[in-house]
């Protein structure tokens, strides 16, 4: 029994039915309601609900503050290695596009790590291309033996795993991962990614619960909004959450909504995104999952973030480069993906006490 | 008399706890500890950043006040303890608040591992005031393990909700010998109120202050909500003073 089972049992619905049907007073009635079912979830995410999204925003405004608080976690992502064997449509790191690839050296990643704490960050999201047998998981527990003595906390967002691995780095110091699954649609999933181990969709949809299984404290999943229409993938991202967290309760289940940005590479699949649609899957899921994290990245601009503080956000990065080695040498290799709002951490601190919440940088301590 | 609440070996005046987390700002906190005239203040280890040259939460919890550093985070005993040797070690004393939690969708306490973090730490010296759901024999089994409270739930963290837990509250405050301190779900002044007109020792709670358009003002409301209850239970609005009256009117002849 995995995720996909669950996956298997709604893939066929027909939402367009769901969506159809979906009328006013059922939205009002879900709004009202203490415990969301994934049915309720379904019918926020449709258009009808779009006509309520003021009061869905206030609902997932005054749930968030319950539960976390006027508080966003500052956390920003160090790119340590480029190399990949992977063909995504979508990036700008795909092994068919010709650029010099860098890998950072140890000491590399102590002057990024001292760049970085300079800044007053404490947890830090390190992020590799798919090359194990260049940056595998020794170069990883390398790297976060130096990083542990900078950072209170480390993640990544690297590769699918098997749970030895994860436990594997986990003993080193590393406590939270994040696994984008980048479109819960098989067939266009399929078509995405042209080759390399990324392909395997089952493989890379079980690696969030390899993880849970391993005993990592925190899981971040999430669809890359627009590569399939957003309300699908929105849907199931929320499902995997609820699965994750009601199968293992002790892990802490956060999503993402990244945004397709531009890349070096061309992707023709954008299916559009608009701020309205963001909105909506965020407040929806909010009321779907009170307790849920949800991180939001410098894809997007100054001006959608700071709005977003109020629909269900728990945290935020800042100082963000997208190239390896981007945090000592800015004119380094061009990023993974275009950086919206370049705010330093600083600025992104004033900005978010000036909004009436407090930026918080340390929430946990490696113990 | 002065009626005081004893702990660890300190008298406190104020029954009302306070906690330091989900505030906008920390510079809010003086203000609120000052409006709510509490004593102690809890604070999540996990939080402070004794490194920080940005300065931190600690900073602005005035002297005096009785640090209550908590385990939050922690997902069984072995974290919980390790967190509160890191709290001891850094200096913020030995009082600590057991919270373990694995359950993230509700967020309630793990009765089991509490029990064994806190024979540990209650053995090491530690003050401990674990964080319990209002179960009878769990509360028995922190008395026998050396736990300075216990802290049972109204409603879950957060929720906001009040005494949901009213009945099994009412239990633990007849049955334990120890102060039944009423933390997490309280979301009015009244909830507080309550829960001291029925003999709850104290009362912690801090998103319903927190979470205030006012913070400052919301502290007040509390701080007067808990003095009030208090006084209303001392005057015999309390279920168990009705029967544990000290000179039994009715049967003393008895003992002639
Ligand atoms: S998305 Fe990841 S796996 Fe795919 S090409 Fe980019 S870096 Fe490689």
């Amino acid at each position: 029994m995995s995720f996909y089972d669950e996956f298997l049992q709604y893939s066929d619905a027909d939402m367009e039915a769901v969506f159809q049907h979906t009328t006013s007073a059922d939205i009002e009635r879900i709004i009202g309601k203490d415990r969301l079912t994934p049915k309720d979830f379904l019918a926020l995410l449709s258009p009808k609900a779009e006509e309520h999204l003021e009061w869905m925003a206030q609902k997932a405004n005054e749930l968030t503050v319950q539960n976390f608080g006027r508080v966003i976690l500052l956390y920003t992502p160090m790119y340590l290695s480029d190399y990949c064997t992977n063909k995504c449509t979508y990036c700008g790191f795909n092994v068919t596009n010709t650029f010099t690839r860098k890998q950072l050296t140890m000491e590399e990643v102590e002057k990024e790590a001292q760049t970085v704490a300079a800044s007053g960050i404490q947890h830090i999201l390190i992020l590799t291309g798919e090359a194990p047998a260049i940056a595998g998981v020794p170069y990883m527990k390398e790297c976060v033996g130096i990083l542990k003595r900078y950072f209170s906390s480390i993640a990544i967002e690297v590769y699918a795993m098997e749970e030895e691995e994860y436990a594997e780095l986990m003993e080193a110091g590393v406590e939270s991962m994040t696994m984008y699954q980048e479109t819960y649609n098989p067939l266009l999933y399929d078509r995405l990614h042209l080759k390399g181990p990324k392909k395997d969709y089952r493989y890379r949809l079980d690696a969030p619960e390899r993880a849970c299984r391993a005993g990592m404290r925190g899981v971040n999943i999430g669809a890359l909004l627009g590569l399939d229409d957003w309300r699908r993938d929105g849907f199931f991202t929320g499902l995997h959450a609820n699965y994750l967290q009601n199968k293992y309760p002790g892990v802490e289940v956060s999503i993402s909504l990244p945004r397709i940005r531009p890349t070096m590479g061309n992707c023709e699949t954008g299916n559009s995104v608009n701020d309205k649609s963001i909105v909506q899957f965020m407040t929806a899921f909010r009321l779907f999952m009170p307790r849920a994290g949800m991180p939001l990245s410098t894809r997007e601009n100054a001006e959608f973030r700071n709005h977003a503080i109020k629909l269900g956000i728990t945290k935020m990065s800042a100082g963000v480069q997208t190239a390896v080695g981007g945090h000592i040498d800015s004119q380094e290799n061009s990023g993974q993906f275009a950086v919206s709002d370049t705010r330093n951490v600083k600025e992104m601190s004033d900005a978010i006490l000036q909004l009436g919440y407090q930026p918080v940088f340390k929430d946990w301590q490696a113990i | 008399m002065m009626d005081q609440l004893v702990i660890g070996g300190r008298s406190l005046q104020s029954r009302l706890f306070i906690g330091t987390g989900k505030y906008s700002a920390d510079a809010l906190i003086p203000e609120v500890v000052k409006k709510s005239g509490s004593e102690v203040i809890t604070v999540a280890l996990r939080r402070i950043d004794f490194n920080s040259p940005m300065g931190n939460v600690m900073d602005h919890i005035p002297s005096g006040m009785q640090l209550l550093p908590n385990t939050s985070g922690a997902r069984n005993a072995q974290e919980a303890i390790r967190i509160a040797r890191l709290a001891k070690a850094a200096g913020c004393g030995n009082w600590i608040k057991i919270e373990v939690i694995s359950d993230n969708k509700y967020l309630l306490p793990d009765g089991y591992e509490t029990i064994k973090a806190t024979e540990v730490l209650a053995g090491e010296g530690f003050v401990v005031l674990p964080y319990i759901s209002p179960d009878l024999m769990v509360a028995k089994h922190l008395v026998e393990v050396g736990a300075a409270a216990v802290m049972p739930l109204g409603a879950p963290i957060g929720s906001n909700r009040g005494l949901k837990t009213k009945e099994l509250l009412r239990i633990l405050i007849e049955e334990i010998a120890l102060p039944v301190i009423v933390d997490a779900g309280i979301g009015k002044p009244s909830d507080a109120c309550e829960a001291m007109e029925m003999g709850a020792a104290a009362c912690l709670l801090n998103t319903a202050i927190a979470s205030a358009n006012q913070p400052e003002l919301m502290a007040e409301a509390f701080g007067m909500a808990v003095a009030a209850g208090r006084k209303a239970y001392l005057a015999g609005l309390g279920r168990s003073e009705k029967y544990a009256s000290s000179s039994s009117p009715l049967t003393g002849f008895l003992h002639n």
